[in-house]
């Protein structure tokens, strides 16, 4: 009576449903033109700001004294900018949304009787953060640019080592970038899941992520917990400015990729223990 | 194995120190409308989430169509339909866009034919002129709507609905009783959690009474009235002298009105009643036996007190 086909192993369906899901949420709408928003600010506020004024403190290579002499500059500077609180927070917006979410509006139980496995479950879920750490650098990236070339115009860019590379390189260059801070949000998105599937509060997840991103770059300012700091997620994400070097020091670059990839191997599979016997009561 | 659409061996659920559901042993026939009935937080939505494995029973096992659960979900849950514990939707999606995204999780739904299935789905519980409406802006009831129609996405031989009929108006009510029959007459068999008594006499072949987390009756709807006391019923003008002669032969429960005395008529022979009523002077002027109500029986089952078993 009962024929069961089960179909292809493998189908895009859910997963372009999952992406379209967090495409048309108003909130991810509003969080991605907010981001978008912060290098066009920042470059007008240098165009309008007297020359001179590059001071700034702490963490990773300074872009801004740059800027006025290439628009390029506006992208690395804001996605500096922007790296130690607003992307972060974008990426626990995603996360939170990801099981807690889903559990908050009830729609998880109806997911899992579909049946949707829940390992299924975890990695669309997981795909779908991913798919928002590449796509915010880039967005970043790609307003900073056009706004930069609009108010201060392209050229040759000069290397943190000095020397000059075309601007079509440094675009590749920008692209490099933004791939490896891909990768640092996806590690941070993978902690984010493990936290969206111990509570049914959405906000309580991405509050936590953000606190936890903050906590973390906070740690690794202060030099007497040294030994920490090599196992710490945000340390290494300032590193994206070797690709500013020339040439391009691949090896500079290893440890943050290797602290992303634990990162997300130990969390997703805390994720993953957690979320595959769990009770939902929700 | 066997003709079972849901069977279950003593199914527990322990939340801490509280049982919630206490060796439950379910027996669904199928093609079977199931009534699940029960007072409030007497176990059966818990026990729902369980068949469904949404949580791991503490002890016991089940079988949803004659497949072992939680190992063989992946092949009994796609011929499941599923209502628990009332809706839950996307609230910035339209419901069309949310049945959509629940038939594209689906992996043995197709994709061809998706949109028909959607629209078919909606017109059956009379939503398709609020289709493309944004769910945060439905009525309880449409919302309500849309959790059935998300169960009928795909053909079912199993629909576990818990009190599908919750904030329907009467039509509504009136329309999932129908849809109820109807399914069970294309030979899908229902589970049904409700509170209307007067719906389940009406749809129910089968239904399981819960009380404290107990499964305390499982009958056919009607051996279950059968097997309960009658209820003797005496029409008289004198309604204290009947109810004196009803308590000394034996009745029990007697309770009167101005024209009417009823009581339990327990082993007592009915022409007894009406003999000893004629011997001591009781104007009779119509006797009759009742089966109880379902309502009678239930409230037999599951006592009178108001508070919640918690
Ligand atoms: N997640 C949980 N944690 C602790 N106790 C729970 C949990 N879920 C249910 N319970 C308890 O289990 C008991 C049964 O609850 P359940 O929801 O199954 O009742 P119900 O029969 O569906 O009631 P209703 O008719 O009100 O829907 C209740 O006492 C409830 O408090
Ligand atoms: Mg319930």
């Amino acid at each position: 009576m009962s024929q069961v086909d089960v179909r292809p192993a493998f189908s895009l369906r859910f997963l372009r449903s999952e992406l379209r899901l967090i495409a048309v949420r108003r909130r991810n709408q509003a969080g991605l033109a907010a981001l978008a928003a912060v290098p066009i600010v920042l470059a007008i506020a240098m165009k309008v700001a007297a020359p001179g004024t590059g001071e700034r403190r702490g963490g990773g290579p300074d872009f801004f004294a740059q800027i006025l002499g290439n628009g390029f500059f506006v992208a690395l500077a804001a996605l500096g900018a922007e790296l130690t609180l607003f992307l972060p927070i974008a990426i626990a917006m995603l996360a939170g949304d990801a099981v807690a979410g889903e559990a908050n509006q009830g729609t998880l139980r109806y997911l899992l009787t579909v049946p949707v496995g829940r390992v299924r479950l975890l990695a669309v879920k997981y795909a779908g953060i991913v798919a928002g750490a590449f796509l915010a650098p880039l967005v970043v990236a790609g307003t900073g640019i056009i706004a930069g070339l609009i108010l201060f115009g392209g050229g040759d860019v000069t290397t943190l080592s000095g020397t000059q590379i075309g601007f079509g390189e440094a675009l590749l260059r920008l692209l490099g970038v933004c791939l490896y801070l891909g990768l640092c949000l996806a590690a941070l998105g993978a902690v984010g899941l493990f936290l969206s599937t111990l509570t049914e509060q959405p906000m309580g997840a991405t509050i936590a992520l953000a606190m936890l991103s903050v906590a973390s770059a906070v740690l690794g300012q202060v030099p007497q917990l040294d030994w920490l700091h090599p196992y710490l997620l945000t340390q290494h994400w300032t590193d994206f400015g070797e690709f500013l070097r020339d040439p391009v020091s691949l090896g500079a670059l290893r440890p943050g990729v290797l602290v992303a990839l634990s990162y997300m191997v130990v969390f997703l599979s805390a994720a993953w223990a957690r979320f595959a016997g769990k009770d939902i009561t929700s | 194995m066997t003709d079972l659409a849901v069977a279950s061996q003593g199914l527990t659920k322990r939340f801490g120190s509280q049982v919630a559901v206490d060796a439950v042993d379910l027996v669904v026939p199928r093609g079977a409308v199931y009534g699940f009935l029960g007072p409030n937080g007497s176990g059966k939505t818990t026990t729902i989430r369980m068949l469904l494995g949404l949580i791991s029973p503490t002890a016991g096992r089940h079988e949803l169509l004659g497949r072992g659960m939680p190992d063989r979900a992946a092949e009994a849950l796609p011929r499941v339909g599923a209502l628990v514990e009332g809706p839950g939707f996307h609230p910035y999606l339209s419901g069309a866009d949310n049945l959509r995204r629940i038939d594209a999780c689906d992996r043995t739904a197709e994709a061809r034919t998706s949109a028909a299935r959607t629209a078919a789905a909606l017109d059956r519980v009379g939503l398709s002129a609020a289709a493309g409406k944004r769910y945060r802006t439905y009525s309880l009831g449409m919302k309500q709507r849309l959790a059935i129609a998300a169960a009928l996405l795909v053909p079912r031989d199993l629909l576990i609905l818990d009190e599908p009929t919750n904030g329907l108006d009467p039509q509504g009510t009136r329309e999932v009783r129908t849809l109820v029959g109807a399914l069970a007459a294309e030979g899908a068999t229902v589970l049904l959690s409700t509170h209307l008594l007067a719906e389940v006499e009406q749809v129910c072949t089968h239904v399981g009474v819960m009380h404290r987390g107990k499964l305390v009756a499982q009958e056919q709807l009607g051996k279950l009235r059968e097997d309960a006391t009658p209820q003797a019923v005496v029409l008289t003008d004198q309604p204290q002298a009947a109810a004196d002669v009803l308590r000394k032969l034996g009745l029990t429960e007697v309770t009167g009105s101005a024209a009417e005395v009823t009581g339990k008529i327990g082993a007592v022979a009915p022409e007894k009643v009406v003999a000893a009523l004629v011997h001591d002077g009781v104007p009779v002027r119509g006797f009759s036996l009742q089966a109880p109500s379902l309502e009678d029986v239930f409230v037999q089952l599951t006592g009178q007190g108001f508070d919640v078993s918690g």
